[in-house]
């Protein structure tokens, strides 16, 4: 299977999502900046950041241990495994055995685990106090995800987000249910999991509320920047992770040139049409109380699994 | 013609009295209306003799021996509860408790509900059965509440949810008894038709039909006030008037019993083993057992007669889940005895509140020193309610108990049990209400007790002859759901 | 339409119908829940005008017209006039912790469905998950006027109730008689108004619409 061609792919994949991620995070900045009647900021306002950063000098605070400084890096790594193995431009990638649905799960964890360490390794109250908030939000969050992806797991037999993707993209139109249930539950858990509205506000920093933004309240410069990156790409995982379950038509297979373009096109089609609509949920929903979250968490994970009871009723 | 006559004269009746319900002469007005009722159901009951079973209108309704004698029975009891009403009404109004306003609606909706109760007895269609059982509790809940005071607004509400959520449930039961149906009858008009689902039984799907017998029992039950469903029952019964509580008693939960039978042999067609009698069994054991024991802790006597009722239901289901000709012979006579004793007894009790004005039980005292009538009327009606002989009442628990004892000996100690702790607990607290000091004061209308005693005079006649038609007429309907 | 695709749509709309009674299950607001109630008849009226359109049973049409007209129109105005008259906009009070009952209703949606199970084995209709799914609502419904503590949402519970069992039959059965359809029509529409009615005399009594002061009836 790890021919030339299929190889070639993996890589042009990779080296895709890691570029095209900060578009996505742009596009859906400035479709919100519209919604709200704000002037829109460039669409590449998000790789000016990073690159700015990157030219910064970092400052690290005296206490900080190797794991403060490592964090960074994981986290990216993290984030471009899970994007560099997601179906997004093709199926059949020579890294796709890797993709199972559990695994991914994991490498999300994987990330978020040295996360709230690293947050905590400083000693500073924002960090302690974002760290538990995120493991709440995590804690409540993982299950539901796993359940909607188990969801599609049972629709097509098997945990390979390969073999998912191939299974539906490619079965007769038909609409099910269950996968509305799982479509509904995963947007929840992608919102939070992403630290967005309703749960995280992204463009604050007031204590009271941040989640995310209070555990990366110390790093400066670029590991900043690698942070924001992995958070750029983790959106761009999730939204694959979304068109692959719930609208997979047009993927090209890996090794076939030909349908490339198609794929290309059909995946910014979907691409801009999942930032406008990330941008339309920012600006409908208000924040939730933190004490709410777990109310918008179960409902998520209470979807997940009314979409697996479905799937049940419906194909017995 | 009969049929139409039945149906037409309570709901012309109710439209009428909707108009002119406040009048002077509106009681008797109500009273005519039953008694034509009551008439054209004598001349049914005389054509269903002769003439066997018949279906009228495109089949919508059907009599046969079951619903026949229910039907006689319920314009008969609807007829003297108008008649007691009369002087029972006017004297709550001249206590100001009613207002000529609650007074009309108070009669448009009585002849309503006799309505409904003669629609679910004729009506040949499962659903519209449903629909007039529904009907029931929607014209009689805002009677309940007709006084407008803290505990009957309670009473109607709790009465008002309970049942409706009870009947929901049973038209989910209807439902799925359509589902089966419609599989055998093909869709449309017949397959909810009783005589058309009573014909192909047989080839009814067992596993809906039992899914659906539990949802029907659950739902019908709960009018008939099964435990652990009948907790609507005593609040509603005591806190409305007391000819809604007599009809209540006497009519409606007799009528929510003959669905759960009519579903019942339904079910009993198409399942092999006695799914549906076990159930029914059960349900009707506990309600007697439950309501005896609830029966020593009241302290209102209206209260006391509904656990009563739900005792003496309990022992008709109990009778009709036994099953076989005896047995359910046992049930219909003891379906017609409680109804017109029961409705005896709420009409003493009525006029006994009203002259002590109080239905608290310790507050009620030497009824036969002031009123004779009252208070003979109140004790004989108890003794016959407690299965003394020669009352009609004990002919047909003796038949229920020889038949459990026959079929199903383990049942007997509960029933034997139950009945002796009602009899020591309604005798209790009858007897010095009876006797013992008078603390009663005059009435202004003169009560009416001819109905009491035409009650009592026909249940002691039951008690010692059941004439020849009757009992061909008892048998027919117990082969049928035997 | 072809069978099977309607069949799909239907089943949608029954996933939809078991999502809006979840939603109010979880809802805080009396007028978001009228709502609901409303959108809930919506998705009802539009499932049986599509069974009507594929089996081809006129009167199906019928019940999908009444459906629109009393519940997504007549039941909610009435219920909004109602709420505006006692000016009661509270927001609900719970007995139970919402993500609690939330669990319990997964509870009784396994229930519903497995209760429902052999049933949908011998549908012939290409919508054997309606029935498990009505099931499902109705209890759900259910759970709701338990868990309420207030007169409205048990009212709306009853009402969502009645939804349940409306669906049960026009997607599994293809629909009760027509003449059956309509006393049920008209039993949910009088029992509305009754119930209005008595919110008035209950309000007049209590001077609130906590079903708390009602619990004076006990055995001692």
């Amino acid at each position: 299977m790890a021919d030339t061609p299929g190889i070639a792919f993996q890589i042009l994949q990779s080296v895709f999502v890691v570029l095209a991620a900060p578009l996505l995070l742009g596009w859906a900045n400035q479709c919100r900046a519209w919604l709200q009647n704000r002037s829109a900021p460039s669409i590449l306002l998000p790789y000016r950041t990073l690159a700015k950063l990157f030219h910064k000098d970092a400052v690290i605070a005296k206490n900080a241990s190797a794991l403060f400084r490592l964090t960074p890096y994981v986290v990216f790594g993290c984030m471009w495994l899970a994007a560099g193995i997601v179906p997004v431009l093709a199926t059949d990638l020579p890294f796709a055995p890797a993709a199972d649905i559990i695994a991914l799960v994991a490498v999300f964890a994987l990330a978020r685990v040295f996360s709230a360490l690293a947050a905590m390794d400083i000693g500073t109250s924002f960090g302690g106090l974002g760290a538990r908030r995120e493991m709440l939000i995590g804690f409540l969050a993982e299950p539901a995800m796993l359940m909607t992806l188990f969801t599609a797991a049972f629709i097509s037999g098997s945990t390979q987000f390969n073999t998912i993707v191939e299974t539906l993209g490619n079965r007769e139109f038909a609409i099910d249910p269950s996968l509305a249930f799982a479509a509904a539950a995963f947007l929840m858990v992608a919102l939070a999991e992403n630290a967005r509205i309703p749960i995280d506000n992204p463009t604050t920093h007031l204590e009271l509320t941040m989640i995310h933004e209070a555990m990366i309240l110390e790093y400066s410069a670029r590991h900043l920047a690698l942070i924001e990156w992995a958070v750029a790409i983790k959106l761009f995982a999730y939204v694959s992770i979304g068109i692959a379950l719930f609208a997979p038509w047009g993927i090209a297979e890996a090794g076939n040139w030909s349908a490339l373009p198609l794929a290309f096109a059909a995946l910014a089609v979907k691409l801009t049409l999942a930032g406008a609509g990330l941008a339309l949920v920012e600006t409908l929903l208000a924040k939730l109380r933190l004490f709410l979250a777990p109310e918008f968490l179960s409902t998520a994970f209470l979807l997940a699994v009314l979409g697996m009871l479905t799937h049940f009723l419906t194909q017995g | 013609m009969e049929i139409t006559l039945i149906l037409g004269t309570p709901l012309a009746g109710a439209l009428l009295l909707a108009l002119v319900g406040h009048k002077r002469w509106a009681p008797e007005l109500n009273a005519l209306m039953s008694l034509v009722t009551l008439g054209a159901a004598g001349l049914l009951t005389a054509r269903v003799i002769s003439e066997g079973p018949i279906t009228a209108l495109q089949e919508q309704f059907f009599v046969d021996p079951f619903n026949v004698f229910l039907v006689a029975l319920t314009a008969f009891v609807g007829f003297t509860t108008a008649l007691f009403s009369r002087p029972y009404m006017r004297i709550e109004e001249h206590h100001g408790r009613v207002n000529p306003a609650r007074l009309r609606l108070y009669h448009s909706m009585y002849q309503l509900f006799s309505f409904t109760m003669v629609l679910c007895l004729l009506s040949n269609n499962v659903g519209i059965l449903w629909v007039a059982l529904e009907g029931a509790t929607l014209s009689t809940v805002l009677l309940v509440s007709l006084y407008r005071t803290p505990a009957s607004l309670e009473a109607a509400w709790k009465y008002f949810i309970l049942c409706s959520v009870g009947i929901a449930q049973a038209l989910f039961g209807v439902i799925l008894l359509y589902f089966a149906a419609e599989k055998v009858l093909g869709a449309g008009g017949t397959a909810l038709l009783w005589t058309h689902l009573y014909e192909v039984r047989t080839q009814l799907e067992p596993t809906v039909l039992s899914l659906a017998f539990v949802f029907l029992l659950v739902g019908f039950g709960t009018k008939v006030g099964l435990v652990p469903l009948h907790n609507w029952l005593p609040d509603a019964h005591a806190e409305g008037p007391t000819p809604i509580s007599a009809v209540l008693s006497g009519l409606l939960l007799n009528v929510a019993l003959y669905a759960v039978v009519r579903s019942k042999v339904l079910v009993d067609g198409a399942l092999e083993r006695n799914f549906s009698g076990a159930l029914m069994m059960g349900f009707g054991l506990l309600s007697v057992v439950i309501a005896a024991f609830f029966l020593s802790r009241q302290k209102d006597i209206k209260r006391m007669f509904a656990y009563s009722s739900i005792e003496h239901m309990g022992i008709m289901t109990f009778a009709f889940g036994m099953g076989g000709p005896v047995a359910a012979f046992a049930g219909l006579l003891h379906m017609s005895v409680h109804s017109l004793t029961k409705s005896a007894i709420f009409f003493t009790v009525g006029h006994a509140t009203q002259t002590t004005g109080t239905q608290n039980m310790a507050d009620i005292r030497g009824l036969i020193e002031q009123s004779p009538t009252i208070g003979w009327g109140l004790a004989l009606g108890t003794l016959a309610i407690l299965g003394m002989p020669p009352f009609g009442v004990f002919t047909s628990e003796f038949m229920v108990l020889t038949t459990a004892m026959h079929e199903h000996p383990w049942a007997t100690p509960f029933l034997l049990v139950a009945l002796g702790v009602a009899f020591a607990a309604i005798f209790g607290k009858v007897q010095p209400m009876v006797f013992g000091e008078a603390s009663a004061r005059r009435l202004p209308h003169p009560p009416a007790l001819v109905p009491v005693f035409a009650h009592l005079a026909i249940v002691l006649v039951l008690g010692l002859y059941i004439p020849p038609y009757l009992v061909g007429w008892y048998r027919q309907a117990a082969a049928f759901i035997g | 339409m072809d069978q099977t695709f309607s069949g799909q749509l239907v089943n949608l709309f029954a996933a939809f119908l078991l999502l809006i009674a979840f939603a109010m299950l979880s809802q805080r607001r009396v007028l978001t829940l009228i709502r609901l109630f409303a959108w809930q008849g919506a998705a009802l009226a539009a499932s049986t005008l599509i069974v009507a359109y594929s089996t081809g049973q006129t009167h199906l049409y019928f019940s999908a017209a009444l459906a629109v007209l009393l519940k997504v129109m007549l039941i909610p105005w009435v219920l909004h006039r109602l709420i505006d008259r006692l000016q009661v906009r509270w927001d609900v009070e719970t007995l139970i912790n919402i993500p609690a009952t939330m669990l319990i209703g997964i509870g009784l949606v396994i229930f519903a469905f497995a209760l429902a199970a052999p049933i949908s084995e011998m549908a012939n209709t290409v919508t054997r998950s309606t029935l498990g799914i009505a099931n499902a609502s109705v209890l759900l419904s259910f759970l709701m006027m338990i868990v309420r503590r207030k007169a409205v949402p048990q009212v709306i519970g009853f009402l969502a109730m009645e939804n349940g069992l409306f669906f049960a039959a026009t997607s599994a059965t293809y629909g009760m008689p027509l003449v059956v359809e309509l006393g049920v029509a008209l039993d949910v529409l009088v029992g509305t108004f009754i119930f209005g009615i008595f919110f008035f005399h209950i309000r007049e009594q209590f001077d609130s619409l906590d079903i708390r002061h009602m619990e004076k009836l006990k055995e001692d």
